[in-house]
């Protein structure tokens, strides 16, 4: 989603004169088409993530449209107090940019995953999150989101490939994605990982399964209504995520489960382990941590025998 | 001050925000707040709490936490030159603020980007929350690391309003960010105070750091009110 990333940085700029573009110096073979073409509007800031958001939050008073960047977790986690009492306390609209979502940075190790920066961000109410799925979604979500008055964190994956069948790119705050409907069961899921969850559902009907696939690829609004709808017709759902288990889209499904009293029952899929001292690519981390298309059918196919029982 | 609604007004950041009341004294005088409205200071579901909020007229920034004023300040002062406006940017930070790692950053990006619209004055009061910065993290030469992270230092005694407003508003062809190192003394004419000697509280030991946190009794008000009216 980098090039879906920087295309759109530099169409929404050449629109928006306030935009400017700061980087945590990061972003090689990512930054340069903008560079070239706002020299005067791209800003290395240093290996400074504090100070990065601190600036930020002092150019968005004055009026500019700063948008921020570096990997997910030194995007989020590092700065997050300043996060908080920045952009968030004085409602500004600073635009976060966290690249390479859960475990992109598979190789890197686990001082790279960003696997809780959604989590954690999910707790301050006005920031909104925007978690696509694919760089056709990217497109769309940083189009739409772009003129919110407040501040924006985006999660973003690094791969530019990767196309989720069946999103066409569509996105709307405050609303969940339908990727197919049939069954009792509901496969939810957030970031790249959704393409896991399809080819999981693609094969769960090969072995006669039906099985309903929704991406949620915003927080804050959180997209209640679509999941309520969603859950009341299943009577299990399993969420899919590269994400700390508590407080990302499993936390979010199991409060919207209690709080409308809705009988589903929920299987999480989630990071729920700490670091064990390895690494390796984004899909060994997905088997790792039962988040790939095996462990999701798995999941179902027990869910179903239990659903017969 | 010029009109709080003029985007080309100097930006003022307290990011030493504890000392908020200090602000608020000088915002009534300004005509920005009433002063009856500070009435409501420390009182319930009041915008006048121990640290500064936005929602008070002509605080900007909400601070509080310490190591965050500067950047901010840093990203005002770039907003300035970017508009090609003549505003500037002043931010007040504490000695044992500079502890704060962020600090530095702020102040090597400030450098970097030759913001001379920016201009900190430091607090040197030598005194942190749980003792003597000289024996927490000794800043006694701070002026030399902020001149080695490109800025230039001036120094003032913070208590002479005439020489430190000289200070500040010196003018300079340099092509750096300015800083003033204020010097100052803790609870400034109050004797007790200056002492560290709580009069109601007798039983506590004496140390400069009690009227960083100790409320005064009427007693110790009047006593208060008294040297200072003194002093003229």
């Amino acid at each position: 989603m980098r090039e879906a990333f920087i295309q759109s940085m530099c169409r929404l700029a050449a629109a928006d004169s306030r935009i400017l573009l700061l980087t945590g110096d990061l972003g090689y073979m990512v930054m340069e088409p903008f560079r070239r073409q706002f020299p005067d509007r791209f800003l290395n800031v240093g290996v400074a993530e504090q100070n990065m958001i601190g600036l930020a939050t002092g150019l968005a008073e004055a009026g500019f449209l700063p948008y921020t960047y570096s990997i997910a977790t030194f995007a989020s986690l590092r700065p997050f107090e300043f996060i908080r009492n920045g952009p968030v306390l004085h409602n500004l609209p600073v635009r976060m940019v966290g690249m390479g979502a859960g475990f992109e940075y598979g190789h890197a190790g686990p001082t790279h995953y960003g696997t809780e920066d959604i989590a954690t961000l999910r707790t301050l109410p006005n920031l909104t999150i925007v978690i696509p799925a694919d760089p056709a979604q990217t497109v769309t979500a940083m189009e739409e989101t772009s003129k919110l008055p407040g501040p924006v964190y985006y999660s973003l994956g690094k791969d530019d490939r990767a196309v989720l069948p069946g999103l066409a790119g569509r996105f709307e705050l405050g609303r969940a994605q339908l990727i197919r409907a049939g069954g009792e069961i509901a496969i939810i899921s957030m970031g790249s990982v959704s393409r896991e969850a399809v080819a999981a559902a693609d094969e769960l009907a090969g072995r006669g399964v039906e099985s309903t696939v929704a991406v949620v690829s915003n927080f804050n609004p959180d997209p209640n209504d679509d999941l309520v709808e969603l859950l009341s017709n299943c009577s299990h759902a399993i969420t899919v995520e590269a994400q700390a288990v508590s407080g990302g889209l499993g936390a979010c499904m199991a409060s919207i489960i209690a709080t409308h009293g809705l009988s589903c029952r929920l299987r999480a899929l989630a990071v729920r382990t700490s670091p064990d001292g390895t690494s390796g690519s984004q899909e060994d981390r997905w088997r790792k941590h039962g988040l790939d298309r095996a462990s999701i059918v798995s999941s179902v196919l027990a869910m179903a025998g239990a659903a017969c029982q | 001050m010029s009109s709080l609604n003029d985007p080309d007004r100097d930006r003022f950041i307290l990011s030493k925000g504890h000392a908020a009341l200090a602000l608020y004294a000088v915002l009534v005088l300004l005509g920005h707040i009433d002063e009856d409205d500070l009435n409501t200071f420390c009182g319930e579901d009041s915008i006048f709490g121990v640290h500064p909020e936005k929602s008070v007229p002509g605080v900007d920034f909400s601070t509080g936490s310490l190591g965050h004023g500067l950047s901010i300040a840093a990203g005002a002062a770039l907003a300035a030159l970017k508009q090609k406006s003549q505003r500037r940017v002043y931010c007040l930070i504490s000695d044992a603020e500079c502890n704060e790692g962020s600090v530095w950053e702020a102040a090597m990006f400030a450098a970097q980007h030759k913001l001379t619209n920016l201009h900190v004055i430091v607090d040197f009061n030598g005194q942190q929350a749980l003792g003597l910065t000289r024996d927490v993290l000794d800043v006694s030469n701070l002026g030399e690391r902020w001149a080695s992270f490109g800025w230039r230092v001036s120094r003032a005694d913070g208590h002479s309003i005439p020489g430190f407003i000289d200070a500040l508003t010196a003018s300079s062809t340099s092509a750096a960010p300015h800083v003033v190192i204020a010097k100052t003394v803790f609870g400034r004419g109050v004797s007790y105070m200056e002492q560290g000697r709580p009069i109601t509280q007798a039983h506590l030991p004496v140390q400069p750091i009690n009227w960083h946190y100790l409320p005064m009794s009427d007693q110790e008000y009047e006593i208060a009110l008294g040297e200072l009216e003194a002093a003229g």
